[in-house]
């Protein structure tokens, strides 16, 4: 009964991200206030706070790494929860998608608008912690905007996955454990507040092949300055893993609506 | 006759064991309204969904406008109108933005959008609460909403699902004179419903279904004429039996649901005779309806 085709994404999409993008602006107000506060809170309190005794790491001050890795772990937070609650809340209790569904949209297209809007969602609550980062002075030149771009795909790669529990869930509670259990360990383990090497080296090895590890490799030099260690190898799972994520949320949504 | 808009042979639908929709065959004329009249769980949805290519097949051919379902689905789609069983307005926007948005999903450039919101708006007398939010509507203004939003693309088909179920009676005279406005204008609908009011006057031709399967089919006046005699004669409660024992020996067949009992005949002057005499009694004689077709087809247990 499983529907394994590969999926096609087509314009139509963009109707969907459009959609979000039109109930995004009817609440733009609190929206700005949560992605400017809080990464604005994390930086102040642990930034100056924990910087006061820590001092430098990895060569740079401590509110600057902080800050580079905060743009990487906001981007998966943001994304994961619009994946999760947003986009359950417009398949199950909402039914938004059995209606858009009744046009020629397809399940690909509706979860791809979906991820796209993830990864804009992502996008903004980078762009709200660069101009944070910038006004504490700990952003190293124009070169930083590049980190735009590195936020949008980050939000694409932790969009599917979360997705794909959405696809999964019965009920909102559900979610907590794939925060628990997921986003949680990877915001602790995954280099946003200490270097990875400092990390016993099995734990390293298992470290790498979590997508957050590879956007804080990404994200960090490009705001606070430095040498990109493996850009390519970045990209390349961060891309794997959306696109790996995405097709698996279609076969499981398709499974839980096209009954 | 021109093509059908719809030809479906052999179509079914399984659920894991259960076997939902078992081989129907029909044919939907263009510019009608076609009726899918069954109880609760007779596979009325399902059937529909199969017409839209939201769910899969399990067998059994069918085509919508000439296309092949389930390969043209979206191009199906994109011509067809749907009203659901129960409605899934989008709650994050007004009446005309539900709308727009909608329109957005069928590809329709903005500039046509804003003259056929206006139109569609007036068609379902929302024009004042353009800008409201939708679940400040009544039951009835959602339902128009939910129409208005199916024809935002031009259909040639509207489908819908119950479209009245849960009303009130005046919001489901203005929903039917919509409907009737519809196909005047030569708009194919087709529709489900269990009501019998809503089949007769709404409906060319209809399919009476249950479990799964079609019992008959024709315009209601063929359904009546072929199945039940013209008069009915009906008497309820505690005096019900009375009828019983009258109607011996009169030409009447005589059928019980619960509490009522019910004589159909074509000569009804010797019970209603013998009913007159009978002090006391109240009965009620009238025309066969469709309610009497349906009920004989589908047996008299009560479906939740
Ligand atoms: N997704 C499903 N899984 C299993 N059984 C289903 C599903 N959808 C409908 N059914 C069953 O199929 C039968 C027909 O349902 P449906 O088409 O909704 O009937 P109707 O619309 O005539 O009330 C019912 O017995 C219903 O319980
Ligand atoms: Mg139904």
């Amino acid at each position: 009964m499983t529907n394994w085709r590969l999926p096609t994404v087509r314009r139509g999409a963009l109707a969907v991200w459009r959609r979000n993008l039109l109930v995004w602006r009817k609440l733009v107000g609190p929206a700005i206030v949560m992605n400017f506060g809080e990464p604005a809170l994390y930086l102040l309190g642990l930034g100056f706070g924990l910087g006061h005794f820590v001092g430098e790491m990895s060569g740079m001050p401590y509110l600057a790494f902080l800050a580079s890795g905060i743009i990487a772990s906001s981007a998966m937070t943001t994304a994961t929860f619009e994946g999760m609650y947003s986009v359950f809340t417009r398949m199950v209790p909402q039914r938004t998608y059995e209606a858009i569904l009744a046009s020629p949209l397809e399940i690909d297209d509706i979860l791809a608008g979906e991820m796209l809007w993830c990864g804009t969602k992502a996008a903004m609550s980078g762009i709200a912690i660069l101009i944070v980062a910038a006004l504490l002075g700990v952003v190293d030149g124009w070169q930083s905007l590049w980190a735009i771009p590195v936020v949008f795909l980050v939000g694409l790669t932790f969009a599917g996955p979360a997705m794909i529990m959405s696809a999964l869930a019965r009920n909102y509670d559900f979610f907590s454990y794939y925060f628990v259990l997921v986003i949680t360990p990877m915001f602790i383990v995954c280099g946003v507040f200490y270097p990875i090497d400092t990390l016993p080296e099995i734990v390293q090895g298992f470290v790498y092949l979590l997508p957050l590890t590879h956007a804080v490799e990404l994200a960090r030099p490009l705001v606070a300055g430095g040498e990109l260690a493996r850009p390519v190898t970045n990209v390349v799972v961060l891309v794997g893993y959306a696109a790996v994520s995405y097709y698996i949320a279609v076969v499981l949504v398709r499974r839980r609506l096209m009954v | 006759m021109s093509e059908p808009i719809i030809s479906a042979r052999g179509l079914d639908k399984r659920y894991g064991d259960f076997h939902a929709v078992q081989g129907i065959d029909f044919d939907v004329p263009r510019g009608r309204c076609f009726g899918f009249l069954g109880p609760n769980g007779a596979g009325k949805t399902t059937t529909l969904r199969m017409l839209l290519g939201l769910t899969p097949m399990s067998g059994g051919s069918l085509s919508v406008f000439g296309l092949p379902m389930p390969a043209e689905a979206r191009r199906v789609r994109a011509r067809t109108g749907v009203v659901p069983q129960a409605d899934n307005l989008d709650p994050d926007f007004t009446v005309a933005e539900n709308l727009a948005i909608y329109a957005s999903y069928f590809g329709i450039p903005r500039a046509e959008v804003a003259p056929r919101i206006e139109r569609l708006l007036a068609f379902a007398a929302l024009t004042e609460r353009a800008d409201a939010r939708t679940d400040s509507l009544s039951g009835g203004m959602q339902r128009r909403l939910t129409i208005a939003r199916a024809l935002i693309n031009d259909p040639e088909l509207v489908v819908l699902d119950e479209p009245t179920t849960g009303l009130d009676p005046q919001a489901r005279h203005v929903i039917w004179s919509r409907l009737s406005d519809l196909r005047d204008r030569g708009t194919t609908l087709i529709l489900t419903t269990h009501y019998m009011e809503e089949a007769e006057r709404l409906c060319d031709e209809l399919v009476i279904m249950d479990h799964g399967r079609i019992l008959d089919q024709g315009s209601p006046r063929a359904l009546i004429d072929r199945h039940v005699e013209p008069d009915v004669i009906e008497v309820r409660g505690e005096a019900s039996r009375h009828l019983i024992a009258l109607a011996e020996g009169v030409g009447c067949r005589v059928e019980q649901m619960s509490t009522s009992s019910y004589c159909y005949t074509r000569e009804p002057g010797a019970l209603l005779e013998k009913l007159r005499n009978e002090h006391g009694l109240t009965f009620l004689h009238r025309p066969a309806g469709l309610e009497d077709v349906f009920l004989k087809l589908t047996g008299r247990e009560l479906r939740d």
